[in-house]
């Protein structure tokens, strides 16, 4: 009965060559179809968005393009623009005027810095970028951190200028290093403990100005910059970079008293993170230029920068302490009892088990608060310090060169905003995948 | 008899305060307690000898001597300082309930599109959205108001007959570099009574407190009815499992028919801008700090919003849309009564913060002039007073307050929709 089928004519012996796919259903098509025609509302909403993406286009490209990058001053601009494009406005209401970057940039970025002097803040951000790879990437060679602990006190003595000061504030950290090393073990862990707090401390109220200003007398010196001069860019980073570094160890310890059994340090914690809160950024500003002043005694009377850098630090601590609260918080019980069936102490639970994880999960929120800080040190301008979104483009337009002109430094500032803060998402972005060891 | 053995006679140490743990937190506590209320009485000894004037909270009663040019209440240059501080914060809550009733429009609008299939629109509204979120809100704030004052027309390019500038939606609403001008409705039969025409003898509209004071009570009532009708028949449906007929309509018509009957009564107008001389009268101006505030601020945290809306969306997991198909619910019903209800329990807290926030963020009002408490209160009161520590303590109570006040009702919500776990 078998070989009946094989004499059957119409029983094909061999296999059919493949056929391409429709047409229909590959490359190109297939990804048009499905991806935007793939019914008739989404082909509506595809049109709309190309007309929409048109309409934005043929209104800038060509203003931007056809920009002029070469004149002194925005009646320049204007007279180069009638005579290339004709007096009539040729290109939908005229083209940009980029001169303005091109002659003011380094004002953008530095403010008012003497500009002989750039490469000091230029050598500093170069060096920041070197602190911070170590923390930032695993694969750094860890003999970097040498430059991640000095670099604070070389930042500072780069941008003002201030060579004394600095060591003077750092030789504090030494003493305090030195007590807990040698000191300790001679009178007792808590007596060292207490001393190593202490002594550094006085020694910062009583003895290191001093100290500062006579070794700024010995040693040869940079030429010191106010902090009135900063402005623009260099001004958000030093803002930003301070107040992320300061308010990161502020956020955490305000975030394990909010957590702590003790009624009195739980209270005040909740009362500072609560007030810092609920209360605008501005306000805490104005608060800093107009009544920090009272708080303080007579005598003492920090500049506008450092008023600013401490109000911003405590306001973003509170923010960070809420972020960390909330990692602590997902934390599962167990985590804390196996840490105290270890037998670990509080401090060390913390250290070893409780924080490392709880940071992990608080990354996202950390990272979006500093973008948010770097994004609020803009608001100083109203404070009088230089920004460089307002206060920069106020001190540009009110001289008669540039006068009236608008839309090319916001484009200019907000881009550089923009590859900062679209950095940093990024960069917690790769951070969670890397840490996310529990989702494989 | 077994022989009993004192117990260790409990002698107190000093060294017990710091190494026992019964004794060391109390320790902590009090050291906590001692640091804090120097630190404070340090402050506020400081406080007390540079701050000679004294506290003195009289300077509110005084008059003010400076106008406001936008106004919800009744207000004069010889008004006090505590009614400019009201007006300041009137305006303050104006421009956050209308921000925040926009940027959830377009924040739920744009998360949804980041959503979509299509890849053009997805990538369009990530654009936006990226685009709002990493740049400073005070740039937005300077690019709407400047587009409102260098690009849009002069009141007078809408003059004479072959005129640059056009009104729009039936020349009824004009965009000028001094502002948009909308209709306003006004009443010909107002409650406080209204002037007649001397030459007409007709009634010149005008619109009270009054008038609006009724509309709002008719409203509210309504949607009060509203609801009850709507509970009624869920109540039906769950007993016979019929829906009565009509539910919809009733509940639409219990809002609107007595709203407009007594709109009708009062005789509701419109009264539409028009140009006299130089500029544009009647209607309602709305000044360009304001659109620029209110649009900035609904557009940045628009962005916001439209990720946390995602978020919430993706957050309810594939299996119950298909769980819910294989039930044989409709997609609208799955919608609605599957993924939503899990969708909100994640969207709502956050989206909440962002109301909150977006409160806080309309303080910089202050890079557009638009007069709100902090201008009011916290700036040209405190500068003519002298009252700096009055004035800015006062303005962040007020900023507290109202932070406190909406954190604790999100935690009422958020313990009312806890996941109930057994």
């Amino acid at each position: 009965m078998s070989d009946m089928n094989a004499n059957r004519a119409f029983v094909r012996s061999d296999m059919l060559p493949e056929q391409a796919p429709p047409a229909l259903e590959t490359g190109v098509v297939k990804w048009l179809r499905e991806n935007l025609f793939s019914s008739w509302i989404n082909t509506i909403l595809t049109l709309v968005s190309f007309a929409l993406i048109y309409w934005v286009a043929q209104i800038i490209v060509p203003w931007a393009v056809f920009g002029i990058w070469d004149a002194g001053s925005l009646t320049e601009c204007r007279a180069i623009r009638d005579e290339l494009y004709g007096v009539s406005d040729g290109h939908g209401g005229g083209v940009a005027c980029w001169a303005v970057i091109a002659e003011r940039w380094p004002q953008i970025i530095f403010g008012f810095y003497p500009s002989d002097l750039y490469w000091r803040p230029i050598l500093a951000f170069a060096l920041f970028w070197v602190a911070i790879t170590p923390v930032l990437f695993e694969g750094a060679p860890r003999q970097l951190l040498v430059v991640t602990v000095a670099f604070p006190f070389v930042a500072v003595a780069l941008l003002w200028g201030n060579v004394g000061g600095p060591i003077a504030v750092a030789l504090g950290f030494a003493l305090g290093w030195a007590i807990y090393k040698f000191a300790t073990p001679a009178i007792g862990q808590l007596a060292g403990t207490i001393a190593t707090i202490v002594v550094p401390i006085l020694y910062w109220i009583l003895l290191s100005g001093y100290i500062g200003d006579g070794l700024s007398a010995i040693l040869p010196g940079l030429e010191p910059v106010g902090s009135s001069r900063f402005g623009g860019f260099l001004l958000a980073l030093v803002i930003g970079i301070s107040c992320i570094v300061l308010s990161l160890p502020i956020g955490i310890m305000l975030a394990l008293a909010r957590q702590s059994d003790l009624f009195i340090i739980n209270k005040s914690a909740v009362v500072f993170i609560e007030v810092f809160r609920g209360v605008p950024m501005i306000v805490w500003l104005f608060s800093a230029s107009l009544l920090l002043g009272y708080f303080l005694p007579e005598g003492m009377d920090p500049d506008d920068l450092v008023r600013v850098i401490i109000l911003i630090t405590l306001f973003s601590a509170a923010y960070i302490a809420e972020v960390i609260r909330g990692g602590l918080a997902a934390l599962p019980r167990g985590q804390y009892e196996g840490a105290d069936s270890l037998g670990l102490d509080y401090w060390q639970s913390m250290r070893l088990i409780i924080l490392p994880q709880a940071l992990k999960i608080s990354i996202p929120g950390i990272v979006s608060t500093f973008i948010g800080l770097f994004k609020d040190t803009t608001l100083v301008v109203f404070i009088g310090l230089l920004d460089p979104l307002k206060g920069l483009s106020d001190a540009i337009r009110a001289t008669t060169e540039w006068n009236g002109i608008y839309w090319e430094l916001f484009i200019f500032s907000g881009a550089i905003f923009f590859i900062f803060c679209f950095g940093m998402s990024q960069y917690s972005q790769y951070l969670e995948r890397k840490l996310a060891t529990d989702r494989r | 008899m077994a022989t009993m053995t004192e117990p260790p006679s409990e002698v107190f140490r000093l060294s017990q305060l710091i190494y026992d743990t019964r004794y060391r937190s109390m320790t902590i506590q009090v050291v906590a307690f001692i640091l804090i209320m120097s630190g404070l009485f340090y402050l506020g000894s400081n406080v007390a000898q540079n701050y000679e004037r004294g506290f003195d909270f009289g300077f509110l009663g005084n008059r003010a001597g400076y106008d406001i040019n936008q106004r919800l209440i009744e207000y004069t240059n010889d008004s006090t300082h505590g009614r400019a501080a009201i007006v300041g914060i009137l305006n303050t809550l104006l421009v956050a309930v209308l921000g925040c009733i926009t940027a959830t429009i377009i924040g739920v609008l744009m998360g949804i599109l980041r959503l979509s299939n299509n890849w053009i629109v997805a990538k369009l509204a990530s654009a936006y959205v990226e685009g709002f979120r990493n740049v400073p809100l005070l740039l937005w704030i300077l690019v709407i108001g400047a587009i409102m004052t260098e690009a849009m027309p002069q009141p007078r390019d809408f003059r004479g007959d072959d005129a640059e500038a056009s009104m729009i939606l039936g020349e009824s609403v004009a965009f000028t570099n001094r502002g948009i001008y909308i209709p306003n409705v006004l009443f010909t039969r107002s409650l406080s009574g209204n002037e007649v025409d001397t030459e007409t003898d007709a009634a010149i509209a005008t619109a009270s407190f009054a008038d609006w004071a009724v509309i709002l009570v008719v409203l509210v009532a309504g949607i009060v009815g509203s609801v009850i009708i709507g509970r009624r028949a869920q109540d039906i449906q769950d007993r016979t499992g019929v829906r009565p007929p009509g539910t919809f309509w009733q509940r639409l018509g219990v809002i609107v028919v007595p709203t407009a009957i007594v709109m009708l009564v009062l005789g509701a107008t419109l009264d539409f801008p028009e140009l006299r001389g130089f500029n544009f009268s009647g209607g309602i101006h709305l000044r360009n700090a304001l659109i620029a505030l209110w649009f900035a601020l609904a557009l940045y945290t628009g962005a916001f919003i439209a990720e946390i809306v995602r978020a919430g969306i993706m957050s309810v997991s594939k299996g119950q849309t298909e769980a819910s198909y294989a039930l044989g619910l409709r997609p609208s019903w799955t919608m609605n009564l599957v993924i939503l209800p899990q969708a909100l329990r994640v969207i709502i807290p956050p989206l909440i913060s962002q109301f909150l926030n977006l409160t806080k963020n309309s303080s910089l009002a202050i890079a557009v002039g638009y007069m709100d408490v902090r201008a009011t209160l916290g700036g040209i009161t405190v500068n003519q007073t002298g009252r700096e520590l009055e004035g800015i303590m006062l303005l962040g109570l007020f900023y507290l307050i109202t932070s406190l006040t909406i954190s604790g009702a999100m935690n009422i919500y958020n313990s009312s929709v806890k996941l109930k776990e057994r």
